[in-house]
Formats: structure tokens, sequence, C-alpha cells
């Protein structure tokens, strides 16, 4: 039991990496596909949110009497994934719109029947 | 001043030249900027080389942060190498563009195409040069979403598909990437990649370290397009503008497969990597299937540009192979590989991008009577075919016998027999465009008699890498110099970070035995 | 005698390969001057004999010819070293190669070929890989060269560039560089990773260190890895090309091409393996008798061919086998005799491949059945037909008597009686397939109303094509009475004699630990 209560944030971080890989494998929608893509990529920022604080420890600035700080790295690591994530998803929409402008559709079994792509 | 910073400037100087061409505005102003930007990272790129030869390694501390803690750039001869060979593909790719893109992109793109080329540039520079493993995926991905747009700029519909696939198999792989990345730092720390190698040891059998690396492992092998999780690639490379095509054949995956050896060389170690892990037979088995598979598939395919795709992701195979015999050899055969396949794939993209230009197909049967229309292109093609092959006097075949020679240094007959006979696939999957092109009458219909030759701005690139093709088929000094300090300087490199060896083990295993010897000379 | 002593004798070896390279350079650019452009076909072929005339005299001096020309890999490159048995080659190719050029430009032109300088060029080009195979001086010279020349005789394969020729270039390029690159690259790098070297030696680079069993995989591997030696089952590709226009046909697949692969079998033997090496391999017997199957087999297809170039192929790789018996018997005088049957054998067959070659230009006859009483009609094509016949089949007073006499000779002194009565079947098949064509011609008349040919239209072929033939079906006579020239050249290959009684010696003192 503590097993899983000790490691709660490593089961949230598992749990919705699966959902998002789920949802990018099985969604048929075009956006859907972005969406779980993101959920998938959320997940891994809060692994990396998740790792950096330190028990006990106060957020990194300095103060009087606290001696025991958070590591600030991961977070500012993870800002920078932030973005890359919404650039990412970005392109993802923009293609996405084009896709929907050629095809009429953001289905995707509906839009791989109209030409034989590979 | 500029000797100072020479080690980032392959980077910052295509990323902000990037804005300025999409500035810029007009297709022929940003194309000559870009030609002009692509070349001076060549320069660069060359003097680096030369830097690195003569120096070792160049650290460059980026805003003035001294590693371990700063982002940290280290050049040395194995990324120098690559990095030689990308910008000048890169820029031989950008000369070719202009005409190629006139006809392939709509007017309103054309900068927008420069822009997003320099920017992958300086996405797969960063990669290269990065000594950093977080820094590494932020590269990762700006070359990727840049190469996603690239992907997406052609005039076909299916391009989007294709770039949308990518995008969904490339985010996943970077994310998987920075999952390991993330694990790696759970358990060390440190993000500098030389400083991880030092740390890694201390927790060499920790499962965190392990899920780590497999996590790596497989984000760089959906990059890299390693046989099972290669599905994005062809429909990409079928779909994308031909001058796209033609670099990104020739230098995104071979960049990946670089990063694949760094982290296992420089990172977790051989050791680690190999004889715990036991990678190097999974590798192997993946590559040998690879290489059988994708070339029976490029054999069975009506499209060209799909044919040349599945073939190189068979040539990667070879690359994996390589280094999966872990040995200076087999290393060396990988990164000539990695060289002279970006010298063939880009001639053979090229080719073909000159077919697409003036038939307006990429099908087989749109090459037939081209041997007569268009006698450069093809006689390009078929040179650059024949080193695909494995024919002497090509970089092709400098590959295979180094391949071949490294695979029998270790009695390993069966990999040697396989590699040879995976080849002979190429001699079909070249020869049925060959023999389209050279015995097939043109069909007869007004569009084919307006079909000529291409102008030498097409010419001139593709041509250039054709007698790289030969010159390094006969020629081997510079590449095989390179590719073999830089091997040796990765096992040595490997073998320094974690010195203090197990002595019983030494004698189990000749891969130690190897790197003991490399540390004694 | 020596025209070319004003240059360095390591140079004549450059000059040998680059002069009919130039020379087909030269042929594109006078590409649009048929006379000019033949003759620089003639000059070229010419100066190149004269100049294979001064290697052969260094050679019979006792000087060794070396270069090396560029180092591909590390301490290792393209070099040559002429040896005695790349000069008798490179003698019989280059001469012919003269005879070949009169008698394509009387072919070319007399059968209104399209892309004649393309065939000139290609020919040039495949004379100059020849070359390179002749003198080169390790296996990995000879590999290239041996590609260059598939690739620079496929053109000449498809010349007719219909259907037909397609197919017949696909199974020759197919064939051809697979088993090169599947079997004979894969020998070439394991011989490399065995010894450290690809040099060729006298007594061959292989010790008594070498793993038997893998030498013995590698003797199978060199034997089918060289795929123009037509060995069964990799056969195929010869009769495929003989969609060629027949002086290809004739130069060639029966004497360059072909013979280039037999001789790098013996030259593998002789310089890699060693002679005496051989005994103690395994698979040794086994592709003799794989040899002396193809023999026999090959000439009971080509007794049910009607197509007269059908059954000229067919001959060949019969014949060819001849040559890889005589290396694989591991005896002095029996390779010898296959030395000497890669010059007899390719006078004989090459008249008569000129032979058939002259009957299609003169009547368009193809067929065997169709020729039935022509030899009145062109006394001078099927006399030569049968002197030719005749030295094939291996009797006197013709050139292949000599060859077929060392070979039998060296099978009953390797004590291997089935190969001698290989041998002596063989010359039966041959009499059977070969005679019966110009006694027909001669003797008999065409059956009533089945005349396919009109008496009165056909004639003799162009003069061009009757001198060609003409001289080598003298040749044939001619090596039968003056063949000591050979003799002695063949006695220079280190551990090779045509003298039974040295040979003994000469085994001995050829001891293996030399290289």
């Amino acid at each position: 039991m503590n097993f899983i209560l000790d490691y709660y944030n490593y089961w949230v971080v598992v749990f919705l990496m699966m959902a998002g890989f789920y949802i990018v494998i099985s969604a048929n929608n075009l956006v859907k596909k972005i969406v779980g893509l993101n959920v998938f990529q959320t997940s891994v920022f809060m692994l990396y949110i998740s790792m950096g604080k330190v028990t006990g420890g106060t957020a990194p600035i300095v103060a009087e009497g606290v001696t025991q700080y958070s590591n600030p790295l991961p977070h500012v690591l993870i800002l920078t994934a932030i973005v890359v994530g919404v650039a990412t998803t970005a392109v993802g929409l923009a293609l996405i719109v084009r896709i929907k402008r050629a095809y009429g559709t953001v289905e995707e079994n509906e839009f791989e029947n109209k030409d034989d792509a590979i | 001043m500029l000797e100072q910073h020479l080690a980032a400037l392959p980077i910052i100087l295509p990323l902000i030249a990037a804005p300025v061409a999409l500035i810029l505005g007009r297709s022929v102003l940003s194309w000559g900027f870009a030609t002009l930007v692509s070349g001076l990272a060549f320069i660069f790129s060359w003097q680096l080389l030369t830097a690195a030869l003569s120096e070792g390694v160049l650290s460059y501390a980026v805003g003035g942060w001294a590693p371990p803690w700063g982002i940290e750039l280290r050049v040395d001869v194995a990324n120098a190498f690559v990095l030689l060979a990308v910008t000048a593909i890169s820029t031989l790719v950008l000369v070719y563009s202009k005409d190629s893109i006139e006809k392939e992109v709509k007017a309103a793109n054309h900068s927008l195409y420069y822009t997003a080329h320099l920017l992958c540039l300086a996405g797969l520079s960063g990669i290269l040069i990065t000594g950093d493993a977080f820094n590494l995926f932020v590269f990762l991905e700006v070359s990727s979403l840049a190469t996603y747009t690239l992907v997406s700029l052609a005039a076909d519909r299916r391009c989007l598909t294709a770039a949308f696939r990518y995008l969904v198999m490339g985010t996943i792989g970077a994310t998987f990437i920075l999952i390991g990345v993330g694990m790696l730092y759970m358990k060390t720390g440190t993000l500098n990649m030389l400083d991880l190698a030092g740390r890694i040891d201390l927790y060499d059998s920790s499962r965190t370290i392990n899920t780590g690396l497999a996590f790596i492992m497989v984000g760089v092998s959906i990059k890299l397009a390693l046989f099972p999780l290669h599905m994005w690639l062809p429909p990409a490379y079928t779909h994308a503008p031909s001058a796209v095509t033609a670099f990104l054949a020739s230098t995104a995956t071979k960049v990946a497969v670089y990063v694949m050896i760094r982290f296992i060389f420089t990172v977790f170690g051989i050791e680690h990597v190999f004889v715990d892990m036991g990678m190097g037979l999974i590798l192997m088995v993946l590559a040998v299937v690879a290489i059988f598979k994708c070339s029976y598939m490029a054999t069975v395919q009506s499209n060209v540009k799909t044919v040349l795709a599945y073939s190189s992701v068979a040539q990667i195979g070879y690359m994996i192979l390589g280094l999966s015999l872990v040995s200076v050899a087999g290393l060396m055969a990988s990164m000539i590989h990695i060289f002279n396949h970006a010298l063939m794939k880009g001639a053979l993209f090229m080719a073909v991008g000159a077919v697409f230009y003036r038939v307006g197909s990429v099908d087989i049967k749109a090459f037939a009577g081209l041997g007569r229309k268009m006698p450069l292109t093809m006689a390009a093609f078929t040179i650059a075919g024949l080193s695909i092959i494995g024919v002497p006097l090509t970089v092709g075949f400098v590959s295979k016998w180094y391949l071949v020679t490294a695979a029998l240094e270790q009695d390993n007959w069966i990999v040697a027999a396989l590699v040879l006979l995976g080849s002979l696939f190429a001699i079909v999957y070249i020869g049925r465009v060959l023999e389209a092109a050279y015995f097939q009458k043109l069909p007869e219909s007004q569009g084919s008699k307006s079909i000529k030759e291409v102008s030498w701005l097409m010419l001139v690139p593709m041509w250039v890498l054709v007698i790289a093709n030969i010159y390094f088929g006969i020629d081997t000094t510079l590449t095989t110099d390179a590719a073999n300090s830089a091997s040796e300087w990765l096992f040595q490199a490997d073998a320094m970070s974690e010195s203090k060896v197990p002595e019983g083990q030494v004698s189990e295993n000749h891969v130690l035995e190897e790197r003991a010897q490399e540390v004694s000379s | 005698m020596n025209l070319w002593q004003a240059l360095e004798p390591a140079q004549l070896i450059a000059l040998s390969i680059g002069v009919p390279f130039v020379g087909a350079l030269l042929v594109i650019t006078t590409g649009k001057f048929p006379n000019l452009r033949e003759a620089v076909t003639l000059i070229t072929a010419v100066i190149l004999f004269s100049i294979v005339l001064a290697i052969t005299d260094y050679t019979f001096n006792g000087i060794a010819l070396q270069a090396d020309v560029v180092e591909i890999f590390p301490g290792l490159g393209i070099s040559f070293n002429v040896e005695p048995l790349g000069v008798l080659f490179a003698i019989v190719a280059s001469f012919l190669w003269i005879v070949t050029s009169i008698y394509a430009i009387g072919y070319m032109r007399g059968h209104h070929e399209d892309n004649q300088t393309r065939f000139f060029c290609c020919f040039a080009l495949a004379i100059s890989s020849v070359m390179g195979i002749c003198f080169s001086g390790n296996l990995l010279t000879l590999f290239i060269f041996y590609e260059v020349l598939t690739l620079s005789t496929y053109p000449l394969v498809t010349h007719a560039g219909n259907d037909a020729a397609k197919q017949g270039g696909r199974v020759y390029l197919g064939i051809l560089l697979s088993t090169s690159i599947a079997f004979l690259l894969f020998a070439v790098l394991g011989t490399y990773a065995l010894t450290g070297t690809l040099d060729f030696r006298a007594g061959g680079i292989f010790d008594d260190s070498h793993n038997k069993v893998v030498l013995s995989v590698l003797l199978v591997l060199f034997c089918y890895g060289v795929g123009k030696a037509a060995i069964m089952p990799f056969h195929r590709w010869l009769p495929a090309a003989m969609v060629a226009p027949t002086p290809v046909s004739a130069l060639l697949h029966a004497v360059a091409v072909v013979k280039a692969g037999v001789f790098s079998i013996l030259k593998i033997v002789i310089y890699i393996f060693g002679i005496e090496g051989l005994k103690d391999l395994a698979t040794t017997d086994v592709m003799l008798y794989i040899g002396a199957a193809t023999i026999l087999l090959s000439s009971c297809i080509a007794m049910t061919k009607d197509n007269l170039k059908a059954r000229l192929a067919y001959s060949t790789v019969s014949q060819l086998s001849y040559i890889v018996v005589g290396a694989l018997l591991a005896s002095s005088i029996a390779s010898a005799g296959a030395a000497l049957h890669i010059a007899t054998h390719a006078v004989g067959k090459i008249t008569l491949f000129f032979c058939a070659g002259a009957i299609m230009v003169a009547s368009h006859k193809k067929n065997i059945s169709d020729m039935v009483g022509l030899g009145r009609k062109m006394p001078v094509t099927f006399a030569a037909f049968a002197i030719g016949a005749i030295s094939i089949i291996g009797l006197p007073p013709m050139a292949g008597t000599w060859s077929k006499w060392y070979l039998a000779i060296g099978a009953l002194e390797a004590d291997k009686l089935i190969i001698v009565a290989v041998l002596m079947v063989s010359s039966l098949l041959n009499i059977a397939y070969l005679l019966p064509i110009p006694i027909k011609a001669f003797f008999s008349k065409p059956a009533e109303g089945a005349q396919p040919w009109s008496w009165s239209e056909t004639k003799e072929a162009p003069l061009p094509i009757l001198i060609a033939l003409t001289i080598t079906s003298v040749g044939c006579l001619a090596l039968f009475f003056y063949m000591q020239p050979l003799v002695d050249l063949i006695n220079l290959i280190p551990g090779v004699s045509t003298d039974m009684t040295a040979s003994t010696d000469m085994s001995a003192s050829t001891n293996r630990g030399e290289g």
C-alpha cells in the first residue's frame, strides 16, 4: 500500500501518459489526436515538476531561516518543454486546418480513402 | 571574436538568419540569403573539423556559464565530421532548391520554405554540437518542427497527412527522449553528457537508469526510423517537396543515428548498453530485419521516391548494424556510411526531383525514355544508384567493405553474408528504374516533346554529389581518417569516463579487451 | 622487338589499360565520322597489341613489372603486377581485339546496326577492364575490374534495345552482379580477414595455420563468385548474352568476358590457394565434379539447340569448365593445359562465332536447320567453321589438340580417371553437335520447296568479315605448329609446368611457405 501511496505522483504520471498515448493511437479525429498528444506531453511535465520537489523544501528563494530548497532546475527545463509542446500543438493544428481545407474532413478513416495514401 | 565563438556559429548563424529570410519575402532574395548563410555554416564547420582534428575537443560554455551547470557546446571529431556533411548537403540542396521549389511549392510559401530550412539546419547543428542532454531535446524539436513544416509545403495534398503522421510519431519520439533524460536527471542530478557519463557509472544497474536508457533508445529509434518504428518515413519522404526529401534523407536521420551513437558511447557507455543490457543483439537483429524487409519493400513500390525512402530505411539498418558490432571498426563503418549514404541519397533524390521538375511525376512509368531526354540527370541517377548497390570505385563499396570487414573481424560470418545478400535487393530496385529510363520508349504525347535537361542550378549540386560519390570511393583518406579518429575517440572517451573495469570481466569480453588496448595506446 | 623501350616498365601497365580507355573517349568524340571512328578503334587495337608484346618481352627477360596506382583502403589499393598467366591472356585478348575490330566494322555496317558509337566505345572500355584483370596485382584490383567489365558489357548485351535484349540483359547483369557481390566479394573479404593481404603470391597466401574447412568454403565461394566462369547452375547468363550483336558474342562471350572468369579462377587457384594447397581442401573434388558435370550437361544441351549462337554458347559453357577442371585438378600439367586452353579455345570459338555472324549478315539465318546446303554459296565461311570446329573438338592439326592433351595427362597424373573419361566423352559430343553443321552445309541439298534462302541472292559475307575469320582459322592451324612460345610463357608461371618429369620436382620446389 505504501508502495502506491509513496509514489502517487508517478502513478498520476503513468496514468496520464498511458491515457494520452491511447488517445493518440486510437482516436480517429485528428484534433483528438492532438489533444491526446498534449495529455501525453503534460504527463512528462508533471514527472519533471514533481521530481524537483524536495521533501521539506521551500521555494528556491533565499530567505532567512530556510536551509532546504526545492530544485528549481526541472521547473526551468519544463518551461522550455512547454514552449516546445505549444509549438508542436500549433504546427499540428495548422496542419489540421489545411487538411480540413484539402479533404473536407478531419476524420482519419475518411480522408485515407480519398487518395491512395501510402 | 569569431575564433572564440566558432563552436556556436553553425547554430547561431542559421537561427538568426531564419527570420531574416522570412522578412526578405521575395523568393530570389531569401534563396540567395539562405544559400549564403548555409555556405558560411559549411565554412565554419570545416574550420571546426580541422580544429577538432588538431586540438581534440573544443568546449564552449554558452552564456559564460561553466559546465556542468551551464549548457556546454562540445565539438569533437565525431560530431564535427557529421556537421561537415550536414552543412555541405544543406548548401547544395539550397542551391538546387531554387528551381525545384518554384515548381513544387506555392509562390507565397517560398520564403517560408527557406526559413524552415534554415531553422532545420540550426536544429540539426545544435543536436550535433550540444553537450547537454536536455538541450539536445530542444534542438531535436527545433529541427523536427521545421521538418514537419517543410514536408507540408508540397502542393500535393497528401503531404499534409504525411506531415501530420510524422508530427505525431516525431513528437512521441521526442517525448520519450524527454522522459529518458528526466529519468537520468532524477538519478544523477546533472544534464551535461560528460558529467552524466561519469555519474551513471555509479548507479550502473539502477532501474531508473535502465528505464531511462530504454526510453531514450526507443525515442531515438523513432527519430532515426529504425525498422519497426519507421512507418512515418516512407510517406513523408514520398510526398514532401523533392528538395526537402533530398535534405532530410541525407541529414535528418543521419543526425538521429549520431544521437544514438552519442548516447550509447558517451553517456551510457558501451559496457552498460551492450554487456549489461544486451542492446547489441537487439539492435543487430532489428538492423538485419530492416535491411531485408525494407529492401524488399523498395523493390515492389511504383513511386520512385517511395522506393528510395524504403531504401533509406534499409540503409539506416546498415548504420545501426555497424554500431551494434561494438568495435572501433564497426563504429567506423557506421560513421563512414553516415557520410557516404548522405552523398548517395542526396544525389538520387536530387535526380528524382529533376525528373519531377520536367515530367511532373515520379512514378516509375514517368522515367520511360528519360535516358535520352535528360542524359545528365539520368547519368547522375545511374552513378548514385551504382553507389547504393555498392559497385567498386563508388562510396557504397567503401561503406560495404568496412562494414563487412568489421563483421569478419569478429568472426561474425553470418552477418557479413547477410550484409552482402541484402545489398542484392538494390540491384533490383535501382535496376527497375534504369531499365525504364534507358529501354522504354517515351510515351507519345504533346507534353513529352518539351521534356529536356534541367537547368545548371539543379545539375551542378547533383553532380557535385555524384563526383563526391566517385571521389570518396577512390580516395578514402579523408573519410577514413575522420571516421577512424572519431570512432577511436568515442571508444577512448568512453573508456576514460569509466576507467574502473572489474578485473574479472576483462577476460570474458573482448569488447573490454579492445577498450583496454585503446587506453594503453 | 620492343617498340616501347623509351618508357618505364611500370608505365607500360598504365598504358595497356589507358590506351583502350582513351580509345573509348576518342570513339565518342569522333562518333559523327564513322570512318575516322573505325580508324581510331583499329589503331588503338594495334597500339595495345604492341604494348602487350613489349610487356611480354619484359616477362620473358624475367623483369617483373609492378605498379601501385591508388590506395583505396589503408595498405590496400589498386595495384598491378605482371605475371606470365596474365600476359598470356592479355596477348590473346589484345590480338583478337584487332581481328574482331576488323570483323565488327564489316558486321555492324553489313547489318545496319544503330548506336554504333556506343557499341565501339563500350567495346574499348571492356577491353580496358580486361587488361586491368590481366595485370591485377591483388584480389581487390581484380574484383574492381571484374565489376567494371560486367557494367561496360551490359550496354553491349542490350544493344538491340528490344524486349529480348532487355530480358537477356536482365539475366546477364542479375547473375553476374549478384554472384560477384554475394559470393566473390564475400570470399575476397573473407580472405582479407583471414590473411590480412590480398596480393597474388607465388604458392598462395594461405598456409597451414588456416582452417581447412573455412578455406574449403572460400574455394566454393570463389568458384561461384566468379560467375563469368559459367559453372552450372550459374551459367544462364551466357546463353542470355547471345542477344548481343555477333562481334560481342565473338570477342566478349567467347574470349574476353568468359575467359576473364576462368582466368580469375585459375589465378586465384595458383596465386591465392596455391596448387599444392588445393589438394588438402575437401571441396576441391566437389567443384571438380561439378565442373565435369557442367562439361557433359552443357554439351548435351548444346545438341538440342537449333539456334547456332545458342549452340555455340552452350559449347562455350562446356569448354569453360575444361579450364575450371584443369585448375581444380591441382596438378601442374593440368594447370598448364588449362592456361593453354584459354588461348586455344579462344581462337577456335571466335572463329565459330565469326562464321555465325557471317551467315547472319549474308543470309540472315540464325537456325542450323536452315543452313543445309549453304556451304556451296559461302565456302570460305563454312571452311573456316569446319577448322574452328575441329580445333574445339581437339583433333590434329588444330590448336585445341594441345590443351586437351595436357588436360588429359594432368587428369591421369592426378589419378582422376573419371575426368579423363569425361574429356573423351565430351570430345565425342563436340563432334556430334559441331561437325554436322559444315558437313550438311557442304554435302546436303535443302529439301525441295523448303529452301529458306534464295539461291541467287545469297553470297559470301562482306570482305572485312572474311578477312577476320580467315585470320583466326589460320591461327587455329598455326597454333598447332608454333605452340612453343605460349608453352614457354606458361612454364614461367610458378608451380605450373608442361614437363611431365619435372612436375614432381616443381611441386616440391614451390613449397607453400614461400609466400
